[in-house]
């Protein structure tokens, strides 16, 4: 199996285009193979190692279902950069052969599979939406636009895999990665939700173990400001509530005008204070 | 029992779900209820699914956009589109519930696209009657799929992600006992046991070579049930939706959303004719998707298609703006993909298979099949589009009907005291049967044998089709099943995909033969189903659907005949609420 099949002879080079795939079970033992694939025009990173798993190498694992950059599947490591193998085009990458690796932050399963269970584990215990009112909800343009942007997430775990804190880390444990941070996002700025998600923010789910390198945001296929638009704010919401004594005094103060009726109201919301306090670090 | 079967990983639920898309979900939340216990098998990985292609909105009559419109107006464009073989009792059902179903989505957390009022945005589509497709600019199915998807996280189901399953099991009286499956990572063999099953595995569009369907798509759910005795019905009807991209070849037959016609695209031919006003001059480019895939294939026939044969798609003059706020995904598509701008110029588009509109036949009140305690729901049923399915009618589709199916397999499963027993011999030889292919030698390669069924499929069963055409594909079909029994695959079980599309290929096969034995016993031309040796649509055959089995064969089965208050509806020769409209219009 680790001997790549050689080309046609007569095949010219433009026509060709040369893969290094990682193939193996595990981590350890991974091997690069070099295969060859017909070029076409227009074609993405997928077609080609599509072409080797059909004509050369049926066991050849990879994971992908739409081929049209909708569904999130296909996220691998091309030349080292976490990307979709569907949008990606050959044409871009130029004559060197092209290497093809499963995401790094995650276990291996085969070739180029990672194991993402963790990502659905994570998200299991962020609250939920839940409405404040029935629907039809009254909502409008501008407030539906805002939250759009995080609902365009199309799950790839690229973010989580070139988040630092996950990949070079392993902090699985301390920090549940800029997609849930994105997911969270979306629920606390729906004006319909009532949940609340900062403690869980503040504790479990590490938003502090991000220190705002905008990895995530420049692997984004979807082009969401994942940290200036989801874990900024995510981040100052947390402050207000847990950190900042003026921020929180000023928008007590703020609160009581507008409810002069109870002064008593003020400030409770503090009493569910997160778990463990080391972890924040603003 | 052997120990094979005895140590076998084993799951007992009161109600199984097979098909984690947009149904699926949909079903298992309904019937997740205290003391119930559910479980969902995907083929995928959760919030993957084909429901995630879905693009232009979900069709529900709110009237937030044009007040005229109702269900009976939803109704009336939903029978006349499926040509009235249509089951007229599941169309009702959807047009009343389909407004419903999207609230709710609204209140787990759905985020539609807006009117300037705060209300849910409604954009017009091919042969509906009004502004009704409730959308997320074009990405409505991932909207929908994620906000189910989260749903059911929340509620207490359990998920088995990628997982296939190759057999459903039934019990001595015939009834629905479970399935047995495996895991695609480990190969590792799961029994799993239920006293009711909801199928919802979607369609099989991946027969043709030119689709917009994803890789999943192999109507594994659709062949399941055929061979465990479901019956099939209007397995003929195959829609192409008009509009695929062209080129380049790696993207041939990917989606392009009705959307950019609902929000003004218009269809012009080589020679700069926009041809639609020809082929249909009230609806024009917004005619019903058969009409308009036909149209654009016979101007190619004539030609007067485009360089990489199919039609262009200009929607400049509604400006960069507009364009990239109405259909950011399109412009991104064709960008990335294709090199071209879409709000610059115009841009080729051909038909692409779509859409299976026929499936396992289901009844409206609960989905329930002929197999008790099975139900199905989704792609994978039949009943609801008859000969042609409207855009925006498979989303509200598998939101009225998963409920549905799930609500039916609760009952049925709340009335059985334990699951049926499951026979461990059929078991064993069902595990043999699918480790097989490991032991052939010098055997067929799935991929292969796929793409030439593919070939077979575009060039006898296509968009245009006649009974010496079909004789010769169902020969050619016949021939590749006998090949097909000696597909071999090699390495290990370790997710291994040229053993899974073994699977794949076995049931499209199955598949592929029923749409071949509907296409000949339809001697006639109706919706999507274009005969050239029975060019018109014939209303003795419009009395009839095809109802194939593996017991009976084909069958010819009424229509079911709607009641007085409904057939009424359509004694005007226009839709309840245009009717409505121009009385409106009269008075003032």
């Amino acid at each position: 199996m680790n001997t790549a099949p050689e080309a046609p002879r007569e095949a010219h080079h433009q026509e060709w285009i040369s893969l290094r795939i990682m193939r193996g079970t595990t981590k350890e033992r991974q091997k690069v193979v070099s295969y060859q694939a017909p070029y076409s025009p227009g074609m993405v990173v997928l077609d080609a190692v599509r072409w080797v798993q059909e004509h050369q190498q049926p066991d050849l694992a990879v994971r992908w279902n739409c081929k049209a950059a909708h569904c999130g599947s296909c996220g691998t490591e091309i030349n080292g950069r976490p990307r979709l193998l569907c949008k990606t085009r050959v044409d871009e990458l130029g004559q060197a052969p092209i290497t093809v690796a499963p995401m790094k932050a995650f276990p291996l399963i085969k070739d180029l599979v990672s194991d993402v269970s963790w990502n659905y584990a994570v998200v299991k215990t962020i609250p939920p939406f839940k409405a404040k009112v029935k629907a039809p909800f009254t909502m409008y343009p501008e407030d539906a636009e805002r939250i759009q942007e995080f609902h365009k997430c199309i799950e790839c775990f690229l973010c989580q895999d070139t988040c630092h804190v996950l990949r070079e880390h392993q902090q699985f444990g301390k920090y549940y990665g800029p997609r849930s941070m994105v997911l969270i996002a979306s629920l606390e700025m729906h004006p319909m939700d009532e949940g609340d998600r900062l403690p869980l923010l503040d504790g479990n789910a590490g938003l502090a173990m991000c220190n705002v390198t905008g990895c995530c945001t420049n692997v984004c296929p979807q082009g969401i400001r994942i940290t200036e638009n989801a874990i900024i704010p995510l981040k100052e919401r947390v402050a207000d509530r847990y950190y900042d004594p003026l921020k929180k005094w000023i928008s007590n103060r703020r609160e009581k005008r507008r409810q002069d009726q109870d002064h008593r109201n003020v400030g409770t919301r503090d009493n569910n204070h997160h778990d463990d306090p080391s972890i924040g670090a603003y | 029992m052997s120990t094979q079967v005895a140590t076998l990983e084993s799951h007992t639920f009161d109600v199984l779900v097979i098909g984690s898309g947009g149904a699926g979900l949909r079903a298992a939340v309904q019937a997740s209820v205290p003391g119930v216990s559910v479980g969902i098998i995907g083929k995928s990985l959760l919030g993957k699914a084909h429901t995630v292609m879905a693009e232009g909105g979900v069709a529900a009559s709110f009237g937030n956009v044009d007040r005229w419109d109702g269900w009976e107006t939803h109704f009336y464009d939903t029978m006349r589109s499926g040509h009235f073989i249509n089951d007229y009792r599941i169309a009702e059902k959807f047009a009343h519930e389909a407004t419903e179903r999207v609230l709710e989505l609204e209140e787990w957390g759905a985020v539609f696209d807006r009117t300037p009022d705060g209300k849910i945005m409604q954009r017009p589509f091919g042969a509906h009657s009004f502004r009704r497709l409730a959308h997320i600019g074009d990405r409505t199915g991932m909207e929908l799929l994620r906000t189910l998807q989260y749903k059911a996280i929340s509620q207490d189901i359990e998920i088995f992600q990628e997982v296939t399953v190759t057999k459903l099991l039934k019990d001595e009286a015939g009834r629905i006992a479970g399935a047995l499956a495996y895991y695609r990572a480990t190969g590792d063999f799961v029994l799993f046991r239920a006293k009711a099953v909801v199928l919802a595995t979607g369609g099989w569009g991946k027969l043709y070579k030119v689709t917009s369907n994803s890789w999943e798509s192999t109507g594994d759910g659709g062949a399941l049930a055929y061979r465990a005795g479901a019956e099939m019905m209007d397995m003929e009807m195959v829609q192409f939706h008009p509009t695929g991209m062209v080129w380049p070849p790696g993207v041939r037959g990917l989606l392009v959303t009705e959307g950019v016609r609902g929000e003004g695209g218009l269809l012009y031919n080589s020679e700069g004719e926009r041809f639609m006003l020809q082929y249909d001059p009230e609806r024009k480019e917004l005619s019903s998707r058969d009409v308009v895939a036909r149209s654009i294939f016979k101007e190619v026939q004539a030609g007067r298609g485009t360089p990489h044969g199919g039609a262009w798609l200009d929607i400049t003059h509604k400006g960069p703006e507009f364009i990239k706020r109405k259909l950011p995904g399109m412009y991104e598509q064709y960008l990335t993909l294709a090199d071209v701008d879409i709000t610059k110029e115009k841009f080729e588009v051909a038909p692409t298979c779509h859409y299976t509109m026929g499936g396992v036949r289901a009844e409206a009140e609960t989905c329930a099949t002929n197999i008790p305690g099975l139900f199905a729901a989704g792609e994978v049923a039949c009943g609801l589009h008859g000969a042609n399915r409207l855009g925006g009618n498979s989303l509200a589709d598998l939101l009225v009907f998963g409920r549905r199916a799930g609500e039916g397999a609760l009952a049925y499963a709340r009335d059985v005291a334990e699951a049926s027993s499951v026979n461990a011999q059929e078991i064993e030889t069902e595990m043999a049967r699918v480790m097989a292919p490991f032991s052939v030698s010098h055997g067929e390669n799935p991929f292969e044998i796929h793409e030439e069924l593919q070939d077979i499929m575009s060039a006898h069963a296509g968009i245009v089709r006649s009974g010496p055409d079909l004789e010769k594909g169902l020969a050619k079909l016949q021939a590749l099943t006998d090949r097909a029994t000696n597909m071999a695959v090699s390495g290990s079980r370790v997710y291994n995909p040229g053993w899974h599309a073994v699977f794949d290929v076995q049931s499209m096969l199955a598949l592929a033969e029923l749409i071949f034995r509907g296409a000949l016993a339809r001697q006639e031309s109706r919706g999507a189903h274009w005969r050239t040796d029975y060019p018109d649509e014939l209303p003795e055959m419009g009395q009839w659907n095809f109802v194939q089995s593996i017991d009976e064969g084909v069958q010819a089965v009424p229509v079911p005949q709607m009641p007085k208050e409904l057939s009424r509806l359509f004694e005007r020769g226009m839709a309840p609420g245009a009717w409505t409209k121009q009385q409106e219009g009269k008075e003032n």
